[in-house]
């Protein structure tokens, strides 16, 4: 039986898409927790070039990058397929799938920000949400995987969870449900599928950790 | 059916470089059409309403966009030859993550050489020089990084190769020196048909960058 093992962060939006894979795949996995501020050897070893989780260990060997890694899974296991079949539909999919890794860094610029920088973060966050609520949320009902969340879904997870924690921590709303209705309903869909219901991330924690964390990083801004 | 393949593409981009191999080395037959960035088609901007950029590949009416979206989509569809991409899912993995690592790295590295000066363009040397040292790495003593024949990475990569005469002269460096088995790589890529015609002349290249200096006003 081969071994499957996933290097992850608590906190971390791109772990957690890993773990909603294999989760729906139903493919057992043995967790190991790294702490960023100490990366162990062995994930140095297996991500020499981005020192970064998550990795997948199939069979000792390593997969780096969450989106390559989620590609690898579903191929390996096909069960509950999280890409369209047709070619022209996975472009697709690709696309919106791409669009939201390249819109992962404004979780971090908005978290660093402060004052005019904060409007700025605050000002891309609704740029990239208009374009959800305009283009990508078009024509989709419930979920970008139809009833069942797919491979697109799990790349916007950042959105459904990580910016709550977000306007939590700065006391803002972003999201506001009658600017972005398709956004709004699409993260209440998001967030009432069982794998994900069964597999939270421990926003309160997540919360207490960044609020305190931000505190410390302004406080040392400002001497 | 009549497939009708259209290409929305700019001659310098590297990233309408990667469409253009990919449909050559399929032997598809489609309609190049040059966009002019200052003043973007309408159809442009129908088919790409979220970027507005190019490339955009248009298959029977239907537009894709990303440029390595279209390389996997063109290797999906016309499957049956020169395949890109190998079907072993691990090397696919791995095929995939260098793929993402010259999208990460290489233009935007490329970018500060040309457009800066002193200091900040000696660091951007040094970090370009080093991420073609781990691509270097990676090729190992493989002909391509495909292995045996051209695969998704050296698609993905060897457009990069028009722009570096004009990265060497703006910067004042030789990428050969630095990283010869890679320049042979290169080399080794455009005695193939589907690469020669599909990369600008190098020279060229170099004097779009001059102009966009100028227009920039850099230095």
């Amino acid at each position: 039986m081969a071994v499957v093992k996933l290097f992850g962060a608590w906190l971390s939006p791109y772990v957690f898409r890993v773990i909603w894979a294999l989760k729906l795949k139903g493919i057992p996995y043995e967790y190991i927790e790294e702490d960023l501020s100490n990366k162990s050897p062995l994930l140095l070893q297996y991500n020499p070039i981005h020192k970064k989780v998550p990795v997948l260990v199939h069979d000792g060997k390593p997969i780096c990058e969450s989106t390559v890694i989620l590609r690898y899974i579903d191929e390996i296991w096909p069960q509950n397929p999280l890409l369209p079949a047709d070619p022209y539909d996975r472009a697709v999919a690709l696309f919106w799938i791409k669009f939201a890794d390249d819109k992962g860094y404004l979780m971090l610029k908005l978290y660093r920000a402060n004052g005019e920088e904060q409007q700025a973060a605050v000002k891309e966050w609704l740029e990239m949400l208009e374009v959800m609520e305009e283009h990508a949320l078009i024509g989709v009902k419930k979920l970008f995987g139809g009833d069942e969340i797919n491979m697109v879904d799990i790349a916007f997870s950042f959105v459904a969870i990580w910016l709550g924690v977000l306007e939590d921590i700065l006391g803002l709303e972003i999201c506001e449900p009658h600017k972005f209705p398709r956004v709004s309903s699409w993260i209440q869909n998001f967030k009432s599928i069982p794998v994900i219901k069964d597999n939270f991330p421990d926003t309160d924690k997540m919360s207490t950790f960044l609020k305190h964390g931000r505190e410390m990083m302004l406080t040392s801004k400002s001497n | 059916m009549a497939e009708e393949v259209v290409l929305l593409d700019f001659w310098p981009s590297p990233f309408g470089m990667r469409s253009r191999i990919a449909l050559a080395e399929k032997g598809i037959k489609y309609e190049y059409k040059e966009e002019d960035l200052r003043n973007k088609s309408a159809l442009l901007l129908q088919m790409n309403p979220v970027h507005k950029k190019i490339p955009v590949l248009i298959h029977n009416g239907k537009p894709v966009c990303e440029s390595l979206i279209q390389v996997q989509y063109i290797d999906e569809v016309w499957h049956d030859k020169a395949p890109l991409l190998p079907s072993d899912p691990y090397q696919k993995a791995t095929g995939r993550f260098w793929a993402d690592y010259v999208d990460k790295k290489i233009y935007d590295l490329g970018s500060r050489v040309w457009k800066t000066k002193g200091e900040e363009q000696a660091t951007a040397k040094k970090e370009f020089i080093e991420t073609l040292k781990l691509l270097e790495k990676e090729l190992g003593d493989k002909p391509y990084f495909g292995g045996e024949s051209l695969g998704y990475v050296d698609v993905a990569f060897i457009p990069f190769y028009s722009w570096f005469y004009a990265y060497e002269k703006c910067g004042n460096f030789s990428i050969e020196a630095e990283c010869p088995k890679l320049i042979a790589w290169a080399k080794r890529c455009t005695q193939k048909e589907s690469v020669a015609k599909s990369l600008p002349d190098q020279q060229k290249v170099y004097d779009f960058i001059l102009e966009m200096k100028k227009r920039f006003g850099i230095e």
